[in-house]
């Protein structure tokens, strides 16, 4: 089956004013990302706060155009799309957003909310649009008095839900969920989950799940996708990147997720210091100031993806195999 | 004797539809050197109780204790200027939000600076020493320059080193953390973790952790409250609560963590803590109990016994007294098949509470 998400070193700049006498700077949000996406699989995104993966949603979204590479969406090309293709694609990928408290119009009652899309991109008439709107209600788990409600009146995760109904109202193909269930608690952050593997599984949907938690990440996803910087570093099937996690980065991600019972974390290899600035990357690989495994190499030449067994991998270390064997943790209860 | 002990403390807000108490009845007990967990969903009153403790709410609050006891001196009815000199020298809080509780105004090194000058009345000279060793401590990278820097050109981890270095500034005896990592990535969480144990390793400080996150619970508690809609339902110590959980809603939190699951649907907890309208009788979590009967919604569940995790409930985890004909369908007397399977999403709004029964 073809990829329905193909991207080719996709990358995404912005120019950022400095003050008035100062020039403007590059800020390379994301760079050369190159990863595809098959119909109906969940790949996962994780990485640190500011690592790209809000400004990779905004481009598959199409809410931005990359500033570089290919972004090839269902077979189209977003930068030489036509308008009526455009449109199309704009119903193929819906978003859904981390904070459930700040995405949903608080003067707009929920029926209004999740018929906008229906308003905009279909012709139906008003009371095809509402019915529409009650079985959407129903399919999220919520009821039909909810219709004529304002969000103030619902908790947390009856917001996601209702976001979630916004977003499958054009019937997408594919839905870019960015920290769907991070602002929520971990009972209704079950609800949240159960929800999205219901509709996957009904509506055979394709996610991309942006997520900074790797144990709701092991969950559900099929692949991950581990990015740092900007870039991709560590790409593979879910259980082969907790178990046999190659990128030093990785490593450490993992090391620093809590365990799920007391007396089971080891020692953890910590990882020191906070992501770089953007503004100005290490040389060489972006990692290096941070790996116990850098040397002259890794400071001044770049690792790209790179083939290694199941998994993608852009690290000097791993291609030399001079990493040693990964520490995997009993992550999960056997 | 106690570091700290508590009992009996309640927190009521006046508010526009009538009283609403908070917090009820919470009991806590903290020893020298001990990690206290106190874990619950968001709105079960943590942050209140620490905050009543503190003597830090709104007026609109009036706390109640028979017992306030730090160092064996009692709290209550201290002037604000006695407490003051206890509160941020003896015991520190850092707050769930780190950007917001610094005062944008000054600089990093003016705050713990205050700190210092206030409680230990430093010079100008010691001040800055001491500042730097602080920030160095808490892995603050060349503090000599973010000493300077203001509290909005930080970032969310540097604020809450920031924050924990003017809380441990006096080498308080008592640190209370209110969910200290939430706003943090999982990396910068374990740094944060990792530094706030060390401390308490090195210094014998005592540590009160609030959090909604097991995972964090399990990685640094010894003795862990369970706290649901401002009343404490379990009181264990750490590994016994995660072996052997007495109270059904702690086995729900417990179950619903992913890193538990065992198959491809989670186990949920149907419904929301109950608010200030719409709290239950009897029991407060019998709306989304599935072992709940008629006398859990309407008589007040006793405290158990120290064996069964001072759980309140009327009939905890593995020692249920019912007949086994008389327990609702779908359960073994002891048994936590109802959150095994999780409950359909269609069958979760509040509307439904109840659903589960
Ligand atoms: N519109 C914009 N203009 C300028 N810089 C931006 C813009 N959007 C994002 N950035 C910058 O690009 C980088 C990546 O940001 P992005 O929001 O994609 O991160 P993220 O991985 O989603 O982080 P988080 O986990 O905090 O949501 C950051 O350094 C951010 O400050
Ligand atoms: N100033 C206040 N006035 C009225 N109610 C309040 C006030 N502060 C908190 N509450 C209520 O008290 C309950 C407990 O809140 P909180 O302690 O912040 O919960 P937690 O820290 O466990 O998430 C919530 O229902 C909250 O809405
Ligand atoms: S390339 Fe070098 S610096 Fe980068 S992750 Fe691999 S070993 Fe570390
Ligand atoms: S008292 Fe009844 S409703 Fe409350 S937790 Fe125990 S069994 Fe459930
Ligand atoms: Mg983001
Ligand atoms: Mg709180």
């Amino acid at each position: 089956m073809s990829p329905i998400v193909i991207a080719d070193k996709v990358g995404q700049t912005y120019s950022i004013s400095r003050g008035a006498f100062r020039p403007t700077a590059d800020l390379k949000a994301v760079q050369e990302a190159s990863f595809e996406v098959s119909a109906g699989e969940t790949l996962a995104i994780v990485g640190e706060s500011g690592c790209g993966k809000s400004t990779l949603a905004r481009m598959l979204t199409m809410i931005e155009t990359p500033t570089s590479g290919t972004l090839t969406i269902d077979g189209i090309d977003v930068a030489t799309a036509g308008a009526a293709e455009l449109k199309r694609l704009r119903s193929t990928v819906q978003i859904v957003f981390q904070n459930p408290y700040g995405s949903l119009n608080p003067r707009q009652k929920v029926g209004a909310i999740i018929e906008e899309p229906l308003k905009i991109n279909t012709d139906l008439s008003a009371a095809e649009r509402r019915a529409k709107a009650e079985k959407l209600l129903a399919e999220v788990g919520l009821r039909p008095e909810h219709y004529n409600r304002y969000p103030h009146m619902f908790s947390g995760g009856q917001r996601q839900r209702i976001a979630v109904a916004r977003a499958i109202a054009l019937e997408p193909k594919i839905l870019v969920l960015d920290e769907p269930v991070s602002a929520l608690d971990v009972s209704i952050q079950a609800q949240i989950l159960n929800l999205l593997a219901d509709l996957q599984e009904r509506l055979g949907l394709t996610y991309i799940f942006i997520s900074h938690d790797l144990s709701v990440v092991r969950h559900v996803a099929d692949r991950v996708m581990v990015m740092y910087l900007g870039r991709p570093i560590e790409i593979a099937p879910v259980e082969t990147l907790y178990t046999d996690p190659q990128h030093p980065y990785t490593r450490a991600l993992l090391a620093a997720t809590p365990a799920a019972r007391p007396g089971q974390r080891g020692e953890r290899a910590k990882l020191v210091g906070e992501l770089p600035s953007p503004f100005n990357p290490p040389k060489g690989c972006a990692f290096n100031p941070r790996c116990p495994f850098a040397d002259e190499r890794t400071r001044t030449e770049r690792p790209t993806l790179k083939r290694h067994g199941k998994t993608m991998v852009a690290c000097f270390a791993v291609e030399e195999g001079r990493l040693p064997p990964p520490s995997p943790r009993e992550h999960a209860e056997a | 004797m106690s570091l700290l002990s508590i009992r009996n403390l309640s927190v009521t807000f006046r508010t526009a539809s009538g009283p609403f108490k908070a917090v009820d009845g919470v009991d806590i007990s903290v020893e020298p050197g001990e990690v206290l967990g106190i874990v619950g969903e968001s709105g079960s009153g943590k942050s209140v109780a620490m905050l009543g403790l503190m003597g830090l709410l709104p007026p609109t609050a009036t706390v109640t204790a028979d017992e306030i006891a730090f160092q064996g001196r009692d709290l209550r009815g201290l002037s604000r200027r006695e407490r003051r000199k206890i509160i941020g020298k003896d015991m520190a809080m850092i707050f769930q939000e780190p950007i917001a509780s610094l005062n944008p105004c000054f600089t990093v090194g003016q705050q713990i600076g205050e700190t210092l000058r206030e409680h230990l009345g430093l010079d100008k000279a010691a001040r800055r020493e001491r500042t730097l060793e602080l920030l160095r401590k808490v892995g603050i990278p060349e503090p000599e320059r973010r000493m300077r820097a203001f509290p909005h050109q930080l970032s969310g981890g540097m604020s809450q080193r920031v924050m924990i270095a003017m809380a441990i500034a006096c080498e308080p005896k008592l640190l209370i953390a209110d969910e200290p990592t939430t706003a943090l990535d999982v990396t910068i969480q374990a740094q944060i973790l990792d530094l706030l144990l060390d401390l308490q390793r090195e210094r014998g400080m005592a540590m009160i952790l609030i959090t909604h996150d097991m995972g964090v619970i399990a990685e640094t508690a010894n003795r862990v409250v369970v706290q649901y809609a401002g009343t404490q339902v379990e009181r264990q110590q750490v590994v016994d609560l995660f072996d052997e959980p007495r109270h059904p809603y702690t086995a729900a939190l417990l179950a619903a963590m992913p890193e538990r699951a065992r198959g491809g649907r989670l186990p949920t907890i149907p419904g929301v803590v109950p608010g200030q309208g719409d709290r239950p009788t009897g029991c407060l979590f019998n709306p989304r109990c599935p072992k709940a009967d008629e006398r859990c919604r309407t008589v007040q569940p006793p405290r158990q016994p120290r064996e069964l995790g001072e759980a309140l409930c009327h009939y905890p985890l593995g020692a249920d007294p019912r007949r086994p004909e008389d327990i609702p369908p779908g359960f073994g007397p002891d048994g936590l098949a109802g959150f095994e399977g999780g409950a359909r999403p269609s069958d979760i709004t509040p509307d439904m509470r109840g659903a589960a029964r």
